[in-house]
């Protein structure tokens, strides 16, 4: 035993951040998206605490636009493990019928994502959020500490963060302040697929490629849902395709591929020559678009 | 050359797993100006070790800005991820990218060399266990350069590595490399062109006159690894009880190793104890090493918390009087006199600065009274039992690092000694608020 490999140190330093948050907050949470990102970061966090269990709740925000198997999932498996699940909505953009269509993407994410979020924290009065978020997925993400600081209102300042030196985490805040933090930050999206593979880490099955009814929309396959709309000359078809990553279904492309298990997608993975978020439409409304949101107080 | 990197498409998906779970993993940070041909760099590793994706290359290439020249990628937009670094056309805070080559994991910390976010440079540097330190061969070391050098130094980095860049431009002269070495000393000095790619990836077939490595076979092949080989360190982030039949102390493994029926002790109590379990989710292990994060059961009931150390071998040095060197962080400096709370592995505790006022930015040695005793490794002997950082108790910001290099001594003067057991006594008192939650 002469190093570690490089996933089992990245293991090892997201179990030490994970126990950190435990430590040093009052009333930390786990975002959970239901997503390959959160699936390992779950499974880390059972690992961080074992033969404990997971000593904070899971805080799912529901768009109420999720695929009917990610609910499916979410239910089962986190019953399956025996953890707190919450969910929370903006009951109220809800109510006032957000959609993608009519208010546009930016704006609907902000109701349905950011605002559900940063309420969802509130009203539950967590100080700490774990979240999966890596920084090779963005490159404002790239900039962004373990330990990531939020002012009252849920806030994210770029140009003022703190210093973060060695494995030396500061969560010392004031109150009304809060802290995102991002165990997963050094993990690469080979990293999570070859970990899930290592570990057996179960996914809802949209990440594996079936037949399915889509719409070609500047070409991204979107699935077909009750919610999904057809813009004016749009038909669908039936494409054997799979989910990269997973977001709202109106706004989350399906990419065609064989792909049906693990392995074979890391075959696949070998071969990409294009970023995972490239079929997110969110990342791309704007200049500098994650950036933006983020300092609103996007995850 | 390109190919030589990417991972051969024709190996069988289980060798080619196995390949991937036998990489190490090896953090090192650049620094420097765009002028210096940094982004340059690292755009051309990421780019031909398969690091960037063609989407994030044609983002790059449809932006409005390029500071490349017309014709050029500005590699520069790959890193610089805020919105503010892209329009003033500077680095301000670390960047991280990730590129893999079938010998090992990267992780680049890509930090501005300007001094005003020397803190950011000292965030990127600090988990390094190397670092590329970019010169212009024309114009020798610059400020930045010496910064990145001496930053890297102070952090314990060992790998310094002197990449002099845009030997294209002065016809490969193996005179104009020679003046850089003398100038500026490192570790290793490679003559490149990040622009061209000699020596970047492969040989360059320019400079015959150079035996050495290129430039990323020297990074494959740097020894990583090295807190296994220290004294056994574990600093106890939590206690785990789910019920009363299991009393566990968990946390990261800093140094050294540890096995099933060895002797170790809890510091600060000095209790001897044997290991009786290795636990983890994944199985009891016989053994385990740095930087590992584990649970360890002991075979006989000592009082243990967070903030203790669970230890084997050399003990660590202990005091209440501490000598590190230190980097001021924020506008207000670090002013001699004032208390702050020192972060030292899972432990929080007021300490007060009694000796080397920094102002921001300042790099200098600094005298530290703590309110408990400190059990420490000189940082040059183990980087995670000897580092602390400084935090303002009414801004709660990180306004200081430090690596400890020895226990200081005591104060001379009887009325200095008084003062100072009074404000032990006071700041004793006031140390039960500061402590963090202890188990789970």
């Amino acid at each position: 035993m002469a190093t570690l490999s490089h996933l089992r140190a990245l293991e090892a330093e997201s179990i030490h951040i994970i126990r950190e948050v435990v430590a040093q907050f009052q009333r930390p949470c786990l975002l959970y998206s239901i997503g390959k990102d959160s699936s390992v970061l779950l499974r880390l966090a059972q690992k961080a605490f074992y033969p404990g269990k997971i000593p904070f709740p899971l805080l799912h925000i529901d768009t109420t636009y999720e695929y009917p198997e990610m609910i499916e999932f979410r239910d089962r498996y986190t019953r399956e493990i025996g953890a707190e699940l919450l969910v929370y909505t903006n009951q109220e953009a809800v109510a006032a019928g957000a959609n993608p269509y009519d208010l546009g993407t930016s704006k609907c994410c902000h109701q349905l994502r950011t605002r559900a979020l940063v309420d969802g924290l509130k009203h539950y009065g967590f100080d700490a959020a774990l979240g999966g978020a890596r920084r090779d997925e963005e490159k404002s993400r790239a900039k962004e500490r373990v330990f990531s600081l939020r002012d009252a209102h849920g806030q994210w300042d770029p140009k003022n963060q703190r210093p973060e030196l060695w494995s030396l985490y500061n969560g010392h805040i004031n109150k009304g302040e809060s802290v995102r933090v991002f165990p997963l930050s050094n993990w690469t999206e080979f990293d999570v697929w070859q970990y899930i593979h290592e570990d057996s880490i179960p996914l809802v099955p949209l990440y594996f490629a079936e037949p399915r009814e889509v719409v070609v929309r500047e070409g991204s396959l979107i699935p077909v849902q009750p919610n999904v709309k057809f813009l004016p000359g749009e038909v669908s078809e039936t494409q054997v395709c799979r989910m990269r990553s997973l977001g709202c279904t109106p706004c989350t492309g399906a990419i065609r591929s064989q792909a049906d298990s693990v392995l074979t997608i890391i075959d696949e993975l070998k071969e990409f020559k294009r970023s995972e978020r490239e079929n997110r439409v969110i990342d791309h409304d704007q200049d500098g678009s994650m950036e933006l949101k983020k300092r609103e107080g996007y995850f | 050359m390109a190919a030589v990197l990417n991972v051969p498409t024709v190996l069988p998906l289980h060798s080619f797993l196995a390949q991937q779970g036998d990489r190490d993993l090896l953090r090192f940070s650049t620094a420097g100006s765009v002028d210096d041909g940094k982004s340059t760099l690292i755009g051309r590793l990421l780019h031909d070790a398969g690091g960037a994706f063609e989407d994030q290359i044609a983002a790059v290439k449809a932006s409005k800005i390029n500071r490349a020249g017309e014709g050029k990628v500005d590699f520069s937009l790959l890193t610089d991820g805020l919105k503010a670094e892209r329009e003033q056309g500077i680095t301000i805070d670390v960047a991280y990218r990730y590129f893999a080559t079938p010998r090992r994991k990267f992780i680049i910390a890509d930090t501005p060399g300007h001094e005003e976010y020397t803190r950011n440079m000292a965030t990127g540097a600090s988990t390094c266990e190397a670092a590329v330190v970019l010169v212009d061969v024309r114009h020798g070391p610059t400020d930045q350069s010496r910064r990145h050098a001496r930053i890297a130094r102070l952090l314990g980095i060992r790998h310094v590595i002197v990449a002099v860049n845009k030997m294209d431009l002065v016809g490969w002269s193996e005179t104009a490399f020679r003046k850089v070495v003398n100038a500026f000393e490192g570790a290793y000095h490679v003559p490149i062109s990040a622009l061209e790619g000699d020596n970047v990836v492969a040989q360059s077939a320019h400079m015959p006159w150079y035996r050495g490595p290129a430039l990323l076979d020297l990074l494959e092949t740097l020894p990583v690894g090295q807190e296994a080989q220290t004294a056994f360190r574990l600093p106890v982030q939590l206690v785990i009880r789910p019920d009363a039949r299991f009393r566990g102390f968990a946390g990261q493994i800093a140094g050294g190793r540890v096995r099933v029926g060895d002797m170790v002790t809890a510091l600060p109590s000095g209790r001897e104890a044997q290991v009786t379990r290795i636990v983890t989710y994944d199985g009891d292990l016989a053994e385990a090493v740095a930087p590992m994060s584990v649970t360890l059961v002991l075979d006989r009931e000592i009082d243990l918390s967070r903030g203790a150390m669970i230890v084997s071998g050399d003990k660590p040095e202990s005091a209440r009087r501490i000598h590190a060197q230190a980097v001021a962080m924020q506008h207000e400096g670090l002013v001699e006199g004032r208390e702050y709370l020192l972060r030292h592995t899972a432990q929080v505790v007021p300490a007060r600065l009694i000796k080397g006022s920094l102002p921001m930015n300042g790099i200098g040695e600094v005298e530290l009274e703590i309110t408990k005793p400190l059990y420490f490794d000189p940082y040059t002997f183990n980087r995670s039992t000897g580092a602390f950082v400084l935090i303002d108790r009414l801004s709660n910001n990180t306004v200081g690092a430090g690596m400890i290099d020895r226990a200081a001594r005591a104060p001379r003067r009887v009325s200095a000694a008084r003062q100072a057991a009074a404000w032990l006594r006071k700041a004793a008192d006031k140390l039960e608020q500061f402590s963090d939650g202890a188990g789970i």
